[in-house]
This record gives structure tokens, sequence and C-alpha cells, in this order.
């Protein structure tokens, strides 16, 4: 490890001297900088650590790895605050375009920020922070590896950093939810790699016979996401020295590994991933077992089956062949039912227990976003039909879809973990569940806000593109149908600020939690079950 | 954690689900198998269908100059509200001309059709605009469509365009499969110079490499060469190459 470290230092400080770039040559000092700090912290480590290894129990009880979890957990809420904030901000570009005005600001840079930083830094440091904590906790074992987690953890984030610098900088393959360039795509492999070996390395340490149904759906998650990274990010770098690559694939098998990614970015990162979540966080929440072990098998394997064909939806009435757009679109429709299954199973978990939604409002937040999971799954193959796409594809109406699914769904599971996890992890009571009401409620009506706006906004200019005259021409130039955006625009805005300034009630709420002198009573933890 | 008491199962489909639940290795093979079917069935065909790709005449490789200006539309995220993608619906082909065709992309690496239009389609822009109305768009698009939300890129036209890696991009795309030619190859400097300076030898010697290139000096307010006139030399090109006179449509259904 170390020798790795310090041979990627010098490698990266000769390629930041000989680079012409100065963008690529701040990426690579960068990783030198990173890498020494690396360096260091191993050295000090070894110093001042105990001779021995962690032990893997203390007495009697599993000495669980919660450092790295805690630190995850601290960078999901850093990243959320700044992948929201970049969202407002290119949502407020959209209606005042005079905001555009300097180049590293403009919309076409600070897109991909805003969609990589929700999806990938809040959202990536969410679903590895919770793995690190349910695999342990489900597999009563300590997580794999004394380094190793940390690489991961610190890795992720470094990653995360040069994609989202990388952006501004101009720095892109194009490529949506995919736009890091080939170093970057390079060093996320590692990391991915490394993720997988820990996570399977803790599964056969387990003290349980059986393996938890959320480590499907997490493992699921990590296998799948490294296929597709693979898929669809391989490239030649023009040299070295240069940040610039050119990806393989071209023109439609370019565009069908896109959306064969893109699309499973969605099925496997921010559906899969956070299913887990939901299969462990809401029946630790309600104090219920999962409603079905049977639909839990059928859901898993249906699901992870069927989400894969779906890409071609993206492509309908493109220059795609027509056999893949209905091979897409049949699958998308299909795709339903595992979907509603899965959310049949959560929220039927609650049987016997809804009277906590009056009381908790964690676990109402938890609950809401498996109703928005189940009502996105409809939206979803209802758009991915082809008359329905031919209406809504290009417009705002599938912005509003993906963030139904990234705000009610995404996010919401998020925030209920994360209140769960900070109280369990730093041994505190919640400092506010007033807070969380009202946090609650103010993102809620952000959503509703939002979605509803996008709907107007994208079916109307969907109407208004295709609209003809009594006489037979088209009836509105294609600027008409952007002005006709701006009220819509405004409202979405406004909606996406109310979001944010509820998650930052959560900020607060979990700053007050973490630095409260009183340590909670530690709760009795019942033991854990086999999934049986 | 489940509802039902561990009973046994008595085989069937719901017992044999245990011995994955017990094996990591063998779920995560698995949910490999599983995932990786659709995805084959989807993708691998794409490869070796022929119809995949229309039979057309007139697709060449990027000019130099266009090249770079793809660099830069790339760099800029245009593709984030601009598709490159004319649908085959009525209403479409009446507002952006011929429906788009797989073969007028095949040398994109990546292809850049799009998702989302908060500006129009640039899919076959080429030509309908003249370099003045695109210098003064870019710089500032009110100027010319005052109700436009389009980001100025004035930027662009006092930027010098940076060559010194030219060669190696060039030579790259003709590694991942553009077939730029050994004479292309040779001429890279000349030609992205001569396709700036009309009526030279340089710049017949360029249109007979890369027929239809169009050769002006696209932003006229300055002598050097700036990313500008790269962004507009891509734009005047787009969509123009493939010659519909001659597409038959019929043998090239899908």
């Amino acid at each position: 490890m170390i020798g790795v470290l310090a041979l990627l230092a010098l490698f990266c400080l000769f390629v930041a001297a000989r680079t012409i770039e100065p963008a690529y040559a701040f990426h690579m000092g960068l990783a030198v900088v990173a890498a020494g700090l690396g360096l260091f912290a191993i050295f000090h480590r070894f110093y001042h650590r105990p001779a021995e290894r962690p032990p893997l129990e203390t007495a009697g009880l599993p000495n669980y790895n919660f450092g790295v979890v805690k630190f995850l957990t601290i960078m999901a809420l850093f990243w959320g605050f700044a992948g929201m904030a970049a969202g407002v901000y290119i949502a407020f570009e959209l209606a005042y375009p005079d905001l555009n005005f300097l180049p590293w600001i403009n919309f076409g840079r600070l897109r991909p920020l805003h969609t990589s930083a929700v999806i990938f830094a809040f959202g990536g440091n969410v679903l590895i922070a919770t793995s690190f904590y349910v695999v342990q906790r489900t597999c009563r074992a300590r997580l794999a590896g004394d380094l190793a987690p940390w690489f991961v953890a610190l890795g992720y984030n470094f990653f995360i950093l040069i994609a989202g610098t990388g952006y501004l900088l101009g720095i892109t393959q194009s490529k949506e939810y995919a736009e890091p360039e080939w170093y970057a795509d390079f060093w996320l492999t590692i990391v991915w790699v490394v993720y997988l070996l820990v996570f399977v390395a803790t599964l056969y340490r387990r003290k349980e016979p059986h393996i938890f149904v959320a480590n499907w759906f997490y493992l699921a998650f990590i296998v799948t996401i490294a296929m597709l990274h693979l898929g669809n990010n391989p490239a030649v770098p023009v040299s070295i020295f240069s940040s610039k690559s050119y990806i393989v694939w071209s023109g439609v098998q370019d565009a069908m590994f896109q959306w064969w990614y893109g699309h499973n970015a969605v099925g496997f990162f921010l559906t899969a991933g956070f299913l887990a979540i939901m299969y462990y966080f809401v029946p630790k929440r309600c104090e219920r077992p999962i409603y079905s072990y049977r639909l839990s098998i059928i859901h898993f394997w249906s699901l992870i089956f069927l989400y894969i064909w779906a890409g071609p939806h993206h492509l309908h009435y493109t220059a795609l062949p027509d056999w893949a757009q209905t091979l897409g679109m049949t699958f998308s429709v299909m795709l339903w039912m595992p979907s509603w299954g899965g959310m049949i199973n959560g929220l039927l978990t609650l049987s016997g227990a809804w009277d906590k939604l009056r009381t908790d409002p964690v676990l109402r937040m938890l609950v809401v976003s498996v109703a928005f999971y189940g009502m996105s799954t409809f939206e979803g193959p209802a758009m991915s039909i082809k008359s329905v796409n031919s209406l809504s594809h290009y417009t705002d109406w599938t912005i509003g879809h993906v963030h139904s699914g990234a705000l009610g769904w995404v996010a919401f599971v998020s925030f209920g973990a994360i209140y769960c996890l900070v109280p369990w992890l730093w041994n505190k009571q919640l400092y506010s569940l007033k807070l969380v009401n009202w946090h609650f409620w103010i993102a809620t009506l952000g959503i509703v806000l939002y979605i509803t706006s996008m709907w107007v906004a994208g079916i109307l200019q969907g109407l208004m593109w295709r609209s003809y005259t009594p006489q037979g021409y088209l009836e509105f130039s294609f600027i008409e149908t952007v002005a006709a955006m701006h009220p819509f625009y405004v409202i979405r805005a406004l909606g996406g600020t109310l979001f944010l300034g509820a998650f930052c009630l959560m900020l607060y709420n979990v700053y007050m939690t973490i630095t409260a002198s009183e340590e909670a009573a530690p709760a009795a933890q019942p033991a854990l079950q086999p999934a049986e | 954690m489940s509802s039902s008491a561990p009973t046994p199962h008595h085989g069937g489909f719901f017992s044999r689900h245990h011995i994955l639940e017990r094996n990591p290795l063998l779920l995560l093979i698995g949910i490999l198998v599983t995932v990786a079917i659709g995805g084959l069935v989807e993708i691998v065909p794409l490869f070796y269908l022929k119809s995949t790709i229309e039979t057309v005449q007139g697709m060449r490789p990027y000019t130099p100059l266009e090249l770079v200006g793809r660099n830069i539309y790339v760099r800029e995220g245009c593709y984030l509200c601009h598709s490159q993608m004319i649908r085959s619906l009525r209403d479409e082909v009446e507002r952006y001309g011929h429906y788009s065709l797989a073969a007028e992309s095949m040398y994109d690496h990546p292809f850049q059709w799009g998702s989302k239009r908060n500006g129009p389609d640039v899919a076959r822009v080429g030509g309908k605009y003249t370099d003045a109305w695109h210098v003064a768009h870019l710089i500032d698009p009110r100027s010319v469509v005052p109700q436009s939300i389009m980001p100025g890129y004035g930027f662009l036209m006092t930027t010098p365009l940076d060559t010194r890696e030219l060669v190696a991009n060039v030579a790259t795309n003709r590694e991942v499969g553009v077939p730029y030619t050994d004479d292309m190859m040779a001429n890279v400097m000349t030609d992205l110079q001569a396709q700036v300076r009309p009526d030279t030898p340089e710049a017949a010697a360029l249109i007979k490499r890369y027929p239809k290139a169009v050769v002006r000096k696209f932003n006229p307010t300055t002598t050097e060469i700036t990313e500008g006139d790269a962004v507009i030399a891509y734009l005047q090109m787009l969509g123009t190459l493939v010659d519909f006179k001659l597409y038959d449509d019929k043998a090239n259904l899908r």
C-alpha cells in the first residue's frame, strides 16, 4: 500500500510536470497531495496505534468498525449540500439566463456538477456508508480489512473531487452521468474493486447462517455498477499527458451503451442500492419484520433481470434500430411489476405499526419515500411507451420524472436513513424530532412545486412543438415554446430552494446531535434473526 | 427477518434459494449472469447486423478544425441543451429536416444525440444561419433572439485555438476507427490553417480531402484562429454531409 501510494505520487508529479494542460496539471497535483496525505496517514497510524490489529470481537460482541461509516455520513451531507445548491443555481439560470456570467458556471458546465454531486457524491456516500453499516450489523462481524475500508471511503471521495472540479474546468467526455475522463474512470475502477472485495469478505465473515436481503441488493448494486462502468467507458487517451480521450464506441452503438449504462445507473445505483436501505431501515425503524420473504426473492431477481433491458426507451424514434426500441419499451413496461412488488413489501412492513407514522417523522420520511418510489416507477413505464415518449422526450416532463424519483425517493430514503444512523453511530439522542418534522413538510412542499411545474412545462412544450395551424403549418417557432417555460422554471427554482432550505435544517439538526455533550444510554440491540 | 417461521420448505424454488443466501460467491455469480443477459441481447447484435447503419453517400471524417470545434462543443456541455437527433416524427422532420440516420454519427466518438431540448435540435443546423449570426449569437444570444435562455460564449471569440495536441487527437480518432487516411494524417496542421483561408491552393487540397468542407474565416473579429472559428466551423457542417437526393430509405428499412 505504501509503495503503491509513493509510486502514484511520483508518477502524478511526473505527469503534472510534463503536461501542457493547466487543468490536467492541477488534477495531477491534487493526486500528488492526496497520495502524500495518504502516506502520512498510514505512517501516523502505524506509529500511534497498538501493535495488534483491532480485535474482531470485544466482550463477546462484534467490534464494529464505525469510524469509516461516520466519515462517509458526514461526506454525504457535505456533498448533498453542494449538489443541491448547484441544482438550485442552474434552475435559476434557466429562468434568468444572465446568471451565466462566467465560463465555469455556465449551465453546460454546472449541470454535470449538479447531477454527479447529488447522484454519485451524495447518493454514493450514503450507499457506501449504509452498506458498511448494514453489512456489519446483519453479519454480526467487523468490516473486513484495516486500511481497505478507509481506502474505499477516501479514494471514492477523491474521485468525486477530481470529477467535480473537472466539469468546472471543462474536462468531460460528455457521456451523461459518466462524464469523468479516462484517468478518473481508471481510479474509480480500482476503488470499486476494493469496495467489492471489502463487502464480499465481510459477508464471508458473517456469524449469521443467511445473507440478509439488504445485502443482496447492495451486492447487486456493487457488481452491476462495475459492469456498467467498464462497458460504457473504454476510451483511448490522446496521451498520458492529456486529459482528453476518445470513447472506442461510436454513434449508434455508443448511444446504446450509454443508455444501457445511464438507465441502469438509475436501476442499480438509485434503485437497488436504496432498496437495500429500505429493506434494512424501514423494518428496523418500525420494529416489524419485512412483510414477505418470498416477495423479497421475487422482487430481487425479477427487478435486476428486467432493469438491464430498459435502456433503449431513452432512444425512441431515434436512429437506434426499431427492434431494440421495442425490446426496451416492452421490458420497461414489465418493470412496473417488480417495482411495485418492492413497494408493497416495504409499505406492508408497517402492518400493525401504522400509528407510528403520526408520532415518528423519521419513519414518515422513509415511508413517504417508498410511496414516491411507487409513483415514479409507475410514471416511468408509462413514459417508456413509444406514443407517450414521442410527447415527453426532450421535454421537462423527463426532468420532473427524474426529480420525483431523486427528491421523493432517493433523497427522502437517504434522509430517513441518516436520521437513524447518526444517533446510532455517535450514540446520542437525535437533537430535535420537531426539526425533522419541519424538514419533512418543507421538503415535501418543495417536491410538489417541482414536479407539478415540470409536468405542466413538459406536456405544454411537447404539445406546442407538434401543434399545427388549420392550414397545416407548424404553429409555434421553437423560441416561442422556450418563452412559455419561464413561469414554470421560476416555480421549479422555488421548489428546489425550499428543498435545499429544508436540508439545511437537517444539517443543523445533525450538527447539534453530534456535538451534544451527553451520550444517550446505549439502546438495547435485539438479536438479529437470519433471513428466513 | 420474516413473517413466516423458518419452516422447511419441502424442496421447490424458495428452499433452493437458501443455497444462494449462504454462499456469497454463488450469489455474486448469480447476479452477474442475471444482469448480463439484457445487455448482451440488446447491444451485441448492433455490431454485426448490417442493417444497423444505413448505406449512405457523403460521410467523411471531421476536418481538423471541425474536430477541435466539436471538442469545444463537448467541453462546454452544449449537448445538455441541444440534441443532435431528429426523430422520425412529422413535426420534427418539418421543423429540422430529414430524420437523423445512424450513418450520420458513425464517426462520432462519443455520440452527441443529447436527451433534452432547452434549445432547438442542431443536427442539421449547418448552413441555416450566417457566420455573422453565429458570432453575434454566441457572444450574446439575446442580441439576436431576445427570448433566448442560452449562456453567452463571448470568450470563445477571443481565446486563441490551442493546437499543440491536435495531431495526437486526430491520430487517436484514427486508432478508435475513424477512417483518416495517411494523406489526411500528413496534412493535419496545414488543413487546419487552410480552412480559414479561402481561395488558396491549400484550401482546394483540403476540400479534396474532405468534400463539402466549408472554408471561411468564420470569426472575422480576429485574424488569428480562435475557438470561435472552430465551433462555428463545426456547427456549419452539422447535417450537411449526406446527400439525401441519393439516399434510398426503402433500401434501408430496419
